[in-house]
């Protein structure tokens, strides 16, 4: 615990503060572009938090099968911008909002399909990464991998 | 400075305030807990909701501040509470076939989510009504 505001860990934190900081911003832009109706349907947090789920995806098999990213990536992009980005507060008080207007039905709808939706885009941006990065042999300048595959 | 400056520079602080306070949080309650469930992050989505219920409450029986809602709303709770690590971790677990800690996590960070925000709210409004 001492160590966590240590030197070597100072760096860790302020690019998670940065990090922070512009994925709120990017939040707050995106709720400017789809305002939330009261009571209604709150595409701007359902946005945020399907496309932060497509992209930790991405991210995460990106850092997995390619090493040598500098150490402070995934605490920026990951910890900080995403983990800024996306919401779980937000999207509690959008669906007890829509509920509180006298709309069960899309609360229900809202909550479930959320989470749905965000787990798929975890699991499609580690799978479209993986195939990706996947060796193609027979392409030009796959050679290197083709041999490690043959 | 506008109004919309200052909001932007609000949400920005309390964004990264939030996003620290959630890395710390977080790691601190997953050493103690030494858990392959991500107790962590169910603890800085639970804390996020119950404060952004209170302002939720506060705002609605007091009219609320727009600084106080950009800098403890949109930012701090927003930046706190993360649906992309819930997701991740979500699926890891089922990845590494443990079924039953991924549904737990599914339905405990849903529910307690609404229950902490629920329950934040209605301390508000009793508070401040």
């Amino acid at each position: 615990m001492d160590g966590m505001v240590g030197t070597h860990h100072r760096d860790v934190l302020l690019v998670i503060a940065a990090g922070g900081a512009l994925g709120s911003l990017a939040r707050y832009g995106l709720t400017l572009a789809l305002p939330y109706p009261t009571g209604g349907f709150a595409g701007a947090t359902l946005t945020a938090n399907v496309v932060g789920c497509l992209l930790i995806g991405i991210l995460t098999e990106l850092l997995t099968r390619r090493a040598g990213a500098h150490r402070l990536v995934r605490p920026f992009l990951g910890i900080g911008v995403l983990g800024g980005f996306t919401t779980l507060s937000t999207y509690v008080l959008n669906t007890l909002d829509t509920a509180a207007a006298g709309r069960p039905v899309l609360a229900v709808v809202y909550a479930v399909g959320s989470v749905a939706a965000s787990l798929a885009a975890v699991v499609a941006g580690t799978l479209v990464t993986r195939a990706v990065l996947r060796p193609r042999p027979g392409r030009d300048g796959g050679g290197e991998r083709d041999a490690e595959e043959l | 400075m506008t109004a919309s400056g200052w909001t932007v520079l609000w949400v920005a602080l309390g964004g990264a305030t939030g996003a620290v306070l959630r890395y710390v949080l977080d790691q601190r309650v997953q050493r103690a807990t030494g858990s392959a469930f991500p107790w962590g992050t169910l603890t800085v989505n639970l804390v996020g909701s119950a404060l952004l219920g209170l302002l939720t409450g506060w705002s609605l029986a007091t009219g609320g501040t727009d600084t106080a809602r950009a800098l403890l709303g949109t930012g701090l709770a927003g930046a706190l509470t993360t649906f992309s690590t819930f997701g991740y971790e979500t699926v890891r677990l089922v990845t590494e076939r443990a079924h039953a800690y991924a549904a737990a996590n599914v339905v405990l960070t849903v529910l307690a989510g609404f229950g902490a925000a629920g329950g934040g709210l209605a301390l508000a409004l009793g508070v401040w009504s």
